[in-house]
């Protein structure tokens, strides 16, 4: 295995894995037809600066005015593909959450979606809980995101403000490990209540028996060889 | 002769009775002076849609208490994803829900398409196409869910004309795809392959008998007194209700709230069809039958809207870095490249031969970022955040399952009824176990 290069700001966008080194694992001019070296680039965001653009602005002035820690618990706004993240300290997310909700210019009032992202190789915070907020009454939305490490994989529940992140949390802790606290029954929920590890973490295999077929033998799909 | 219907042993947590059959009353009186019973229903149960797993607390037969257990259909299917490369994707996702897997499929590769940022060239016929087959699968959707509660509620007629009409509908799937489910007919950059003239004849005649076929449902079930008993005032939740537990879809609308992201926040062209968000106030079962009824109406009239305005054209991207290489065709062996293009790649173009093996094996590369991409299932909001790290495999895809999240609202609709209304409550949330496991 190739060893990960961290690219960018730390724990911001995902390690440049292997991808782009060439075919099959070969290094060099291995690959002559020209195709792998054909890549669509694009600068990847890693702290938008003002002006945001239309509605991003208001979302953000409305959460400087609503929420006094706006300073010290925004670590980072990114503006990229018409979509708007806040970058958020990982004990004041249930914080913004609650002014989210309840500013009457923000308006946040669903919470589509809680899941998490392993950036293993990114930096210490590998693991980030990403939030999607929907405002019905602005209709917009806006993704939360929280870096948290392996080691100490702590930040608050935020049930008591959407309920409806209940679930969400419990597959997030499941898949992840990302403890939620405060969370009224923080149970595996997908997996098995005796299962060990977090699947979905990168560092987890994706298991897999060898399959025959035709006299050959086919290794697992996390083992055959593959572009990288 | 009790024992026989109802076994019991000892354990630490009391008396444990496996119930086969028979007369509940036997098992009531075997329990003796137990006042609360825990009843495990599920995973295996007719009307659990699937492998869905209650607990419920009884006291009598009044439900005190209800926990939903999932996972029993939990595959893993995210992981997987992260070990192919963006379009074999497709493959994976339109397994989840099985019942609308065009919409699995469209959310998919609109989150693809994004993070490209290739949304623009999206071919007007794609998208005219995806909206037509997207409305044909909320119609053979809702029409499951018509069947197999009708079922649960003892209209089994219902279940055999709901199932025929799907049956028809899942026909034109086969016409246009190749497959009745799971057809990964929606590619990143367009479609698999273009529609046929034979699918429009069928569509045509869907909807010829189709508006009188949904009339013959309102007819059949809306004046049954029994129907009307078990699903008014059942299973109630208002709007503060869904938005806290975080569910749309129908049963949002059946509360009084007309959001559909169709309308809200469109997408493939959706604000340019002539149609209406039917919703109900009344936040009961009844109240999002009558809903799901009225969307299957709109959803033909869209369907005909879109037939309308199909015009000739190219139905993948023009940028052959990405767009699929293969010209499909329906063979004798099922869907599969068509005999023309096996013939030019082997025989005469060796840049097409090259092009097409690097772009099937390897795939094309997507510039790195996140996107979240909703839309408007026939069960809710249906959102796919897709995380790209520059490489030819998606590096995380997560989807919000309708039936995962609006599940949750399975204790607020049964705390407090009648055993028999967890019944109604379940099923008019109409989750499907492969989306909400994964």
């Amino acid at each position: 295995m190739t060893e990960v290069e961290p690219v960018g700001a730390a724990a911001q966008t995902p390690p440049s894995g292997a991808a782009g080194r060439g075919m099959f694992g070969v290094q060099g001019t291995g690959d002559t037809s020209g195709f792998g070296g054909l890549r669509r680039r694009r600068a990847v965001e890693l702290d938008s600066p003002r002006p945001f653009g239309g509605e991003f602005d208001e979302v953000v002035d409305a959460l400087e005015e609503a929420y006094p820690g706006f300073d010290d618990a925004i670590e980072r706004i990114v503006v990229d593909r018409g979509e708007l993240t806040l970058h958020i300290l990982p004990e004041r997310i249930a914080e913004v959450c609650q002014a989210m909700r309840d500013d009457p210019a923000l308006r946040f009032e669903l919470c589509s979606s809680v899941s998490g992202v392993d950036y293993l190789g990114s930096d210490g915070r590998r693991l980030h809980a990403v939030y999607h907020l929907t405002s019905m009454t602005f209709r917009r939305r806006i993704r939360l995101e929280c870096a948290v490490t392996a080691e100490d994989p702590h930040l608050p529940s935020v049930t008591q403000i959407y309920p409806t992140a209940d679930w969400q949390e419990r597959e997030t802790y499941d898949m992840f490990g990302i403890v939620f606290d405060g969370h009224p029954n923080l149970t595996r929920i997908l997996m098995p209540d005796d299962w060990e590890g977090f699947p979905q973490r990168k560092d987890y295999p994706l298991g897999g028996v060898p399959v025959e077929y035709k006299g050959a033998e086919i290794p697992p799909p996390d083992q055959r060889r593959s572009y990288q | 002769m009790t024992t026989d219907y109802a076994a019991s042993r000892e354990t630490t947590e009391g008396r444990v009775f496996t119930v086969t059959g028979g007369d509940w009353d036997s098992v009531v009186n075997e329990a003796g002076s137990e006042e609360r019973i825990v009843v495990n229903m599920g995973p295996q149960h007719p009307s659990t849609h699937g492998v869905l797993r209650l607990v419920l607390e009884l006291e009598g037969e009044t439900v005190i208490e209800a926990r939903t257990v999932i996972g029993y259909l939990h595959t893993g299917i995210e992981k997987n994803l992260e070990f192919r490369n963006w379009t074999q994707g497709t493959t994976f996702v339109t397994r989840m829900d099985y019942l609308a897997p065009i919409f699995n499929e469209a959310g998919y590769c609109m989150a693809v398409e994004k993070l490209l940022g290739i949304e623009d060239q999206i071919t007007d016929r794609a998208n005219t196409i995806r909206v037509l087959m997207m409305e044909l699968n909320r119609i053979s959707s809702h029409l499951v869910w018509l069947a197999t509660t009708g079922m649960e509620l003892g209209a089994l007629s219902m279940m055999i004309y709901g199932f025929r009409e799907r049956e028809y509908v899942l026909d034109i799937f086969e016409m246009v795809t190749g497959l009745r489910m799971n057809m990964a007919y929606v590619r990143p950059g367009g479609l698999a392959q273009d529609l046929p003239d034979e699918a429009v004849v069928k569509i045509r005649e869907l909807l010829g008998w189709m508006p009188d076929r949904i009339d013959m449902y309102e007819d059949l079930l809306s004046g049954n007194t029994i129907w009307r008993e078990r699903t008014q005032g059942v299973a109630v939740l208002d709007v503060t209700g869904c938005l806290a537990l975080g569910i749309t879809g129908p049963v949002l609308r059946s509360a009084g709230l007309g959001w559909d992201l169709r309308k809200q926040q469109p997408y493939c062209g959706y604000e340019t069809y002539d149609f209406e968000v039917p919703t109900e106030s009344t936040g009961d079962a009844w109240g999002r039958y009558k809903v799901r009824l009225n969307e299957m109406r709109q959803s033909l009239r869209i369907v005909e809207q879109a037939l309308d305005r199909l015009e000739p054209g190219p139905i993948m991207i023009a940028d052959k870095k990405i767009s699929w290489p293969a010209q499909l065709a329906v063979g004798g062996d099922g869907l599969g490249n068509s005999l023309e293009h096996v013939a030019k790649i082997m025989g005469q173009s060796m840049e097409a031969l090259i092009h097409h093996f690097k772009l099937v094996t390897e795939g094309f590369r997507v510039p790195a970022g996140q996107v979240y991409v909703p839309i408007e299932a026939p069960r809710g909001e249906l959102g796919v955040h897709a995380v790209s790290d520059g490489g030819t495999r998606p590096f995380r895809v997560h989807y919000r399952e309708p039936s995962f999240v609006n599940l949750q609202a399975i204790p607020a609709m049964a705390e407090g009824g009648l055993l028999a209304d967890v019944i109604v409550g379940g099923a008019s949330l109409d989750p499907v176990m492969g989306g909400c496991d994964r």
